[in-house]
């Protein structure tokens, strides 16, 4: 019976080696160095790439890690190191509640908040409502890790006379420092490959876009778009750019779970 | 009192009081955020609460052209389509996870669960594609004869099967929560001291036995969080089920027909809706989505907090 | 008690500076966002699925022409061309339904301003199946068409279907109707065709951007429909004939008012559109007409735009290219499949142009 549950566990492992597998012989065969530095071709027509995309996806993520980092940074820090009972109570509650929070709901939000207001899609309200993806797990893992932190280490820096803001710039964030960084990878990875949230916020575009309030292509609207399209050759693209966009993922998820099991804090999970 | 406000004047010159103004403020924004979401959500779409109440919910007609709007359709598919999800994912999932906790050697266990957490990494969207283009044909081809053939007299697997299906979403559903559960349910086991387990291997159990009668009840609470958290999950994924249910507003009782769900409804007709009416009905299933949601999230939240509160305790 | 006192007073003055430093953050953020300009003229718009490969060939060739130009046009569907543009978060919208005289008076509502349309091109709509098995083009009958889309016509050796098709061996395989699940004016075409050919498609659905489908799966975009279509069998669905076209499935011919079946063409949409005139706002449905070459699931495809552009380079930018479209840009049409506009058409355009300001 025991046996039975190796077959499970080898199973579900196997799925990620043959996504893998698949996503490598269909994808990286339909990369060329065309897809990393031209834009998306007239519709119909042969060649093209994704340039645009690529950084517009950069783009959206780094608009999401400006607002939703320092307030998820922040936030754990409260949590962690000044709130009291009954404020960490509520904002623990509320982090949770905004966790739970289907991403397409949240791009309802960012449209009805920042594009209906600001007239046109934007990058802008693309990274918003990533970045509000981002916070809960932020403040999630930045309070584990300061919590992770030996209280010895506080007290002697206490002791010191130091006021309680320089022993947590110079002694307990650098400590917990590698898991925070992680734990903010991890999220990125996360975001990175959202689509629903940048359908009606982002939106996309057929050429480069300027400054972060114009509508911008991103990498998983495109394989969307492209995948659900009757032409060949843009299926190849989606593949190709689903490869690249699990490349990044994966990545990222890779670097930070080594980089964690180095550490000597593994604070949460 | 002046002593207080001495105290105060010099923490707020010693720069603490501004720290704790700014994490405070921090603490704030992600109040306001979640206000502000819930504020939105609740004002754009007032015109569907007070044109159908709670008809809303049961109304099974979702016609833009005649301006009738009924939820159920979506309510269905979605519950349908987490429901398959669990039903492939819970078995399999706890089994792998019994198998990482309690079988296999460090190593191995390591690897395997780290293969299967960066499963959960991998976006959405590409779950689409694979399932579009791998898992429908699949489907067809493998999957729905030998179904049709022992299951085709019950209505649940009758009718024709086009490929794009509620089952097929399910499917895709299950790949997706699976190392949710296996990930939570592996630490809820390892989380089992091994006292427990040393005093019913000393009675003569089995292994088996042992995590079968003993193990398992042990770590129960743990292990439905898991799967609350996973079917949260599955409630609110978007882009793989819009891409493999069909779109289908038509409610039927056979897993092979298209349906469609609540998440799949909102992105392919938000940007669309062309009177008021349609767009109050669309951001009013996103707040129905939004409950669920946060009260399924809720339950898995205190069942995973009490049970390793609880073996943390023991241990 | 002090201490609670000044524990409580501390707490409230942190709590409303933070409150109010937010809301010194929120307006700015509101104040930043359109606070930066761009030096080349970027244009936003979006809608209509069904003319997107013209559209997207103009827009492209149009940039080349004038690099500071860029029109970004986005297929999202007809219903979201003019939910966008009425909600003025795009700069023109596209529809291949007109808007109809409740759309308008929302917009005006809201804008203050009109909205005006331009046709573009006229297109066709065609029925595409994939059923392996059928290697001849099929012909399909008004009649065939609607009881397939109503779910009274479920197998394609139906006795209709085969009394159309003399010849053909039809196989026993199972109709599957695949629709738009998005607000589309393809589908608006189709359902107003199907409306003035079947009575019961009349009462029971009727003619919409998007409506309640009596039976089928739904893609999104006419991409959509064209892919689900292709990997179905016993599919049939209806797209713009340059999907068709471009992604190699195989559509039909369908009998027009006259009787007579007719393969969907330039010179049949043309015939299509000769048949109808044209009143001042450009508003007009050519589907079902009574001209014996005439394909009868035709339509104009219209750009929706406002007669106010705030932004005085925009608006320039707009009208120059409404201008070429009507001049060089017809000439790329036919090569799409496309069928241009009638000369009487774009001369009445011409002139309309002057009331975008």
């Amino acid at each position: 019976m025991l046996g039975a549950t190796g077959i499970c566990a080898a199973g579900i492992a196997s799925v990620l080696l043959f996504i893998l597998g698949y996503l490598v012989i269909n994808g990286a065969s339909s990369l060329s160095l065309s897809f990393f530095t031209q834009l998306p071709a007239p519709v119909g027509e042969l060649g093209g790439g994704m340039a645009n995309a690529i950084v517009g996806s950069g783009k959206i993520l780094g608009l999401a890690v400006l607002f939703g980092v320092p307030i998820g940074f922040l936030g754990g820090v409260y949590l962690a190191e000044y709130a009291s009972p009954v404020g960490a109570f509520v904002v623990r509650y509320v982090t949770d509640l905004l966790n739970g929070v289907p991403s397409i709901v949240i791009g309802i939000f960012a449209y009805s908040l920042i594009v209906l207001n600001a007239k046109h899609f934007s990058a802008f309200a693309g990274g918003v409502a990533l970045g509000i993806m981002m916070i809960p797990i932020s403040v999630r893992s930045t309070e584990e890790f300061l919590r992770a932190v030996p209280n010895g280490l506080r007290e002697a820096a206490l002791a010191l006379g130091a006021p309680k803001w320089r022993v947590l710039a110079t002694v307990v964030v650098p400590a917990a420092r590698d898991g925070i960084v992680t734990g903010i990878l991890l999220n990125l990875a996360r975001v990175a490959g959202e689509t629903a949230p940048l359908l009606f916020t982002a939106f996309s575009n057929r050429y480069w876009s300027s400054g972060i309030d114009q509508p911008t292509a991103s990498l998983p609207v495109m394989i969307y778009t492209y995948a659900i399209s009757p032409y060949e050759d843009w299926h190849r693209q989606a593949w190709a750019a689903a490869f690249v966009l699990l490349m990044l993922v994966l990545g990222m998820n890779i670097i930070s779970k080594v980089v964690l099991m180095r550490s000597p804090l593994r604070g949460g999970r | 009192m002046a002593a207080r406000v001495q105290a105060f004047t010099r923490r707020l010159l010693s720069g603490d009081e501004v720290t704790r103004f700014i994490v405070t403020l921090a603490g704030l924004a992600i109040l306001t955020v979640t206000a502000a979401l819930v504020f939105e959500l609740w004002s754009n779409s007032n015109l569907a609460r007070e044109k159908f109440g709670w008809g809303f919910l049961t109304g099974s007609t979702w016609d833009p052209n005649a301006g009738e709007f009924g939820a159920l359709p979506f309510i269905v598919g979605t519950a349908t389509t987490s429901l398959i999800s669990l039903v492939i994912a819970v078995p399999a999932g706890v089994g792998a996870a019994i198998f990482l906790a309690e079988l296999a050697p460090r190593r191995v266990s390591d690897a395997l669960t780290f293969c299967i957490e960066l499963l959960a990494a991998v976006p959405s969207v590409v779950y689409g594609l694979l399932g579009v283009f791998v898992l429908v044909p699949i489907m067809k081809s493998v999957v729905e004869p030998p179904l049709r053939a022992v299951l085709g007299w019950t209505p649940l697997f009758s009718g024709p099967f086009y490929g794009v299906s509620v089952l097929t979403a399910g499917v895709v559903l299950a790949v997706m929560i699976l190392p949710f559960i296996v990930s939570v349910s592996r630490q809820v086991l390892i989380a089992v001291p091994v006292e427990q387990r040393e005093a019913a291997l000393a009675l003569g159990a089995t292994r088996w036995e042992t995590t079968w009668r003993v193990v398992l009840p042990f770590a129960k609470r743990g292990i439905y969080g898991s799967i609350f958290l996973a079917l949260a999950r599955a409630l609110g994924e978007t882009m793989a089920v819009t891409m493999v249910i069909g779109n289908s507003t038509q409610l039927k009782a056979s897993l092979f027909a298209p349906g469609y769900s609540i998440a799949a409804v909102i992105a392919n007709e938000f940007t669309e809706a062309t009177d008021d009416l349609y767009l109050h009905a669309l951001i009013q299933l996103g707040l129905v989505l939004f409950a669920v949601t946060i009260i399924i999230n809720g339950l898995a939240r205190l069942l995973v907090a009490g049970t390793t509160r609880r073996s943390d305790a023991v241990a | 008690m002090h201490t609670i006192i000044g524990k409580t007073v501390r707490r409230v003055v942190v709590v409303a500076a933070a409150v109010a430093v937010l809301a010194v953050l929120a307006v700015l953020a509101v104040l930043a966002v359109p606070a930066v300009a761009a030096a080349q003229t970027h244009i936003t718009g979006a809608g209509a699925t069904f003319p997107y490969p013209m559209y997207s060939k103009w827009f492209d060739a149009y940039h080349k022409l004038h690099p500071a130009i860029q029109i970004n046009y986005q297929s999202i569907g007809s219903g979201g061309g003019i939910r966008q543009v009425t909600e003025g978060t795009v700069d023109f919208g596209a529809s291949d339904g007109p808007m109809t005289d409740t759309q308008l008076a929302a917009f005006r509502a809201k804008r203050g301003s009109d909205i005006l349309h331009f046709p573009t091109v006229m297109g066709a709509v065609v029925p595409i199946y994939n059923v392996s098995g059928i290697t001849s083009a099929l012909r399909f009958t008004p009649e065939v068409l609607a009881g397939m889309f109503l779910g009274t016509i479920t197998k394609w050796n139906d006795k209709a279907i085969a009394a159309a098709n003399p010849g053909v061996a039809l196989p026993a395989t199972n109709v599957v109707v695949v629709h738009r699940s998005d607000g589309s004016g393809t589908s608006f075409i189709w359902t107003d065709y199907l409306t003035k050919v079947s009575a019961v498609w009349k009462t029971k659905v009727g003619a919409n951007t998007s409506v309640n489908w009596p039976v089928g799966l739904g893609g999104k975009g006419n991409e959509g429909v064209s892919g689900l279509v292709k990997l179905t069998n016993g599919a049939i669905g209806y797209v713009e004939l340059i999907y068709a076209v471009q992604s190699k499935i195989a559509y039909g011919s369908v009998r027009n008012a006259a009787g007579e079946y007719v393969n969907a063409t330039l010179e049949s949409v043309s015939a299509a559109a000769a048949s109808a005139s044209m009143p001042d706002d450009f508003r007009v449905s050519i589907t079902n007409p009574p001209g014996k070459t005439a394909y009868p699931i035709a339509s104009f495809t219209w750009l929706l735009v406002p007669t106010k552009i705030a932004d005085p380079a925009k608006q320039r930018a707009i009208t120059d290219f409404l201008k070429w479209m009507l001049s060089d840009g017809q000439k790329m049409a036919s090569a799409l499949s496309y069928a241009p506009l009638p000369k009487a058409v774009v001369d009445r355009e011409l002139k309309a142009i002057a009331a975008v300001k």
